[in-house]
């Protein structure tokens, strides 16, 4: 595997020893849910992606794909849910042509609980990995640390204990199709309104044996009131001191466009020295 | 094994920006124990007032929060002072209060009794400038285990005029046009800068380059205001995590207090 | 911020050391043939990651013969980061310009290690990034033409930048259309 370059590692290191905060990654604080039913499998996920107390994406999607009958909800640090569940699509992808099967779920989980045993819950990713293979379908929590579980439906995220309470009271067994997608749909509902991690809009993606359905924003219950006000300026509300328009042709004619302090040597840049 | 690992991210350390709750213990190497508690607790919210010619407005959202958790959704910050019975009627002060709520609801009980105990003993109505310059003492008189609150009092000058006067938590106080405070502060008041001072607003044409004239703030019409403060709640609400469920609105003019309640958005 | 057929990104110009301000043109914005990359941060990583990426576009103009699309560009910025996933460069990255095989135009953002957060209205990063969600989330309405954009986000920025002790010292706007850009200097408080 292509590592990780850690070699600002140390310079950032000694960098927070004297005082510089470290950077805030973006987390899905997020609901994510997954529940089996009579003939495939469902997972939804909220849009929330939050930085601290800000909101940084109000529609971010968290349901990933790994194969095309294989889909991933992601908890946790969002560049680490995106980057392992592609990095492990590819990988299943490559397996896949190499052995001339259909990828198996159970193979996805384990390729992604190696990974993240790896690297000992430093990739905060925790998944809930969902999909129907030649084997049957089936539903798995990947977490950041490696450890996994198989059931019958599952909650993960800061919301997960808002999403679980509504399982632990409507879930049955063999439900079909649609009172799954509400069931899961519900789930989320209940972390987006009383979870402040997780928020916006319900994703909900549907797999049985002969295709997968994607219902991206299934249900939107927080879209934005109308403003009462109008708040266009009047043109030349700002204050400008210089302008520059800068035209097409001149951006395409050299790589990057640096304007010098001479204006009679603009000749210098078709040398295509582009070094200041 | 799995179980061990089944807490939801974060959850051990929590979401990182509010304040840690649980009792600790910590031993040092001579074998001397020190038990310690962090006696203040954030739970969210966001307020904001602005004044005009003869009105002042404060607003504050009703959500109490901990942590990721939702206390409740309707949990005033907006509190009369000094009226009579259950009704507060005759008051013509507000406080706003946001931070830690129990401290917000004991500093309002205190402002409270002050202003009536100003009026049984004076047979008149506490003027704002006096309740305000009272209310910074009582914040200062807890100068060492501070109220952990901003709080705002609003209310109409001997004039008439719109009165507004923001506070720290240990009583620096100033009169301003406008203030926002809480969680949603640092989202809302540069919108306010813009909107209500119009900061930064020149008039188009009036001059070229340093020479052009800033535009001149005036003051804001009532139900101007009163939709600005909901377009910047509303704003606060798509942003903040912390702010939303419900908008408390307390406009006081000559007439007295009228109360607005509105819904915000609730994820 | 994005507009009707238009984009805009725009920088404010300090250059500090906690609080002492140490220059007062310091440009934050950086162009790479059609797309622009405003990178906020500590100042080291600004230029090392500015000039990082100058080298990979134009290794990637060299070898494909064509100009980086601001998609492309967006998907090169976020792997380059995420290599560093243990030890980042101390930069969040947004980018902004129209994709001349669609038409459309395009911003994203980026946290330092590489999640890309697409918003189809704004993007906001830097000390001052919760001032900014504020001024652009009341501020900002969809299909503002360059002029009317233009305003908007300079509005947006002056006025948050002047609630945030570490940015400030005038702007610098870019509003880029299909088939010009047009950059402007704008007149902000010089404390």
């Amino acid at each position: 595997m292509p590592g990780f370059d850690f070699s600002n590692h140390n310079r950032n290191a000694a960098l927070h020893a004297q005082g510089v905060p470290l950077p805030k990654a973006t987390s899905t604080g997020t609901t994510i849910v997954g529940c089996l039913f009579d003939g495939g499998v469902v997972i939804a996920a909220d849009t929330r992606a939050t930085s601290g107390p800000i909101v940084a994406d109000k529609n971010c999607e968290k349901l990933h794909y790994i194969a095309p009958q294989i889909w991933c909800a992601g908890a946790g640090t969002a560049a680490d849910t995106e980057f392992t569940t592609a990095l492990i699509s590819s990988n299943l992808e490559l397996h896949s042509l190499s052995t001339g099967r259909k990828p198996r779920v159970v193979t996805c989980m384990t390729l992604l609980k190696q990974h993240l045993f790896r690297y000992q819950g430093y990739i905060g990713a925790y998944l809930v990995v969902a999909g129907v293979d030649p084997t049957g379908s089936h539903l798995f929590t990947v977490h950041a640390h490696g450890s996994t579980d198989k059931l019958p439906y599952v909650t993960m995220g800061s919301g997960s204990l808002a999403a679980m309470s509504v399982f632990e009271s409507s879930w049955k067994t063999g439900i079909d199709r649609d009172a799954a997608v509400k069931l899961c749909a519900e789930a989320i509902m209940a972390g987006i309104f009383n979870d402040l991690g997780s928020g916006s809009n319900v994703d909900v993606c549907v797999i049985t044996a002969d295709k997968t359905t994607l219902l991206r924003n299934y249900i939107k219950p927080n879209e934005r009131e109308k403003k009462k006000r109008n708040y266009k300026f009047a043109r030349g509300t700002t204050a400008v001191l210089n302008e520059k328009i800068i035209t097409r042709e001149q951006i395409s004619k050299y790589i990057t466009v640096h304007e010098l302090e001479d204006e009679t040597v603009t000749a210098a840049a078709e040398k295509m020295d582009v070094d200041t | 094994m799995a179980s061990v690992f089944t807490a939801p991210p974060l959850a051990d350390n929590g979401p990182g920006y509010s304040f840690k709750q649980t009792p600790t213990t910590h031993i040092s190497a001579d074998g001397t124990r020190q038990h310690s508690f962090y006696p203040y607790t954030d739970n969210g919210g966001s307020t904001l007032g602005i004044s005009g010619a003869d009105f002042t407005i404060l607003a504050g959202d009703t959500r109490s929060t901990s942590g990721y958790n939702i206390n409740s959704r309707y949990v005033p910050k907006l509190f009369k002072i000094g009226g009579e019975g259950p009704e507060h009627t005759g008051s013509s002060i507000v406080l706003s209060v946001v931070g830690f709520a129990a401290d917000g609801d004991a500093l309002k009980e205190r402002l409270d009794t002050v202003v009536k105990m100003y009026k049984y003993q004076h047979g008149k109505n506490m003027s704002v400038a006096a309740c305000a310059q009272r209310l910074s003492h009582i914040l200062y008189n807890k100068r060492f285990f501070p109220y952990y609150v901003h709080a705002i009092l609003g209310g109409l000058d001997e004039e008439g005029k719109g009165a507004l006067y923001s506070y720290d938590p240990v009583g620096s106080y100033e009169r301003e046009q406008c203030r926002a405070a809480g969680a949603a502060a640092s989202l809302i008041m540069p919108f306010l800068d813009n909107q209500v001072n119009y900061k930064n607003q020149y008039i188009p044409a009036s001059g070229y380059g340093h020479d052009l004239q800033p535009r001149k703030a005036e003051l804001l019409p009532r139900n101007t205001v009163e939709e600005l403060v909901r377009d910047a709640f509303d704003s606060a609400v798509e942003r903040h995590i912390e702010v939303g469920d419900g908008l408390q609105m307390m406009i006081i003019t000559k007439d007295g207090i009228e109360e607005v309640y509105s819904p915000l958005k609730k994820d | 911020m994005v507009g009707k057929d238009c984009v805009a990104i725009a920088c404010d110009l300090r250059l500090g050391l906690q609080a002492l301000t140490v220059s007062n043109n310091f440009p934050k914005i950086f162009s790479y043939g059609d797309v622009y990359l405003g990178l906020t941060g500590l100042a080291t990583d600004v230029s090392t990651v500015a000039d990082l990426f100058r080298y990979k576009v134009n290794m990637y103009r060299l070898r494909e013969e064509r100009q980086i699309s601001p998609q492309t560009m967006a998907n090169l910025v976020s792997s380059s980061l995420y290599e560093r996933r243990f030890g980042p460069y101390f930069v969040s990255p947004v980018i902004a310009g129209i994709n001349h095989t669609t038409g459309k135009p395009f911003i994203c953002g980026f946290d330092s290690i590489g999640c890309i957060d697409f918003a189809k209205d704004f993007i906001v990063s830097g000390t001052a990034s919760d001032q900014l969600f504020g001024t652009c989330e009341g501020l900002w309405e969809p299909d503002l033409g360059p002029e009317d954009l233009f305003e908007t986000v300079s509005q947006a920025l002056l006025n948050a930048v002047d609630r945030d002790a570490l940015s400030g010292w005038g702007a610098h706007v870019y509003i880029i259309e299909k088939d010009k850009v047009t950059k402007r200097l704008l007149k902000g408080r010089q404390d």
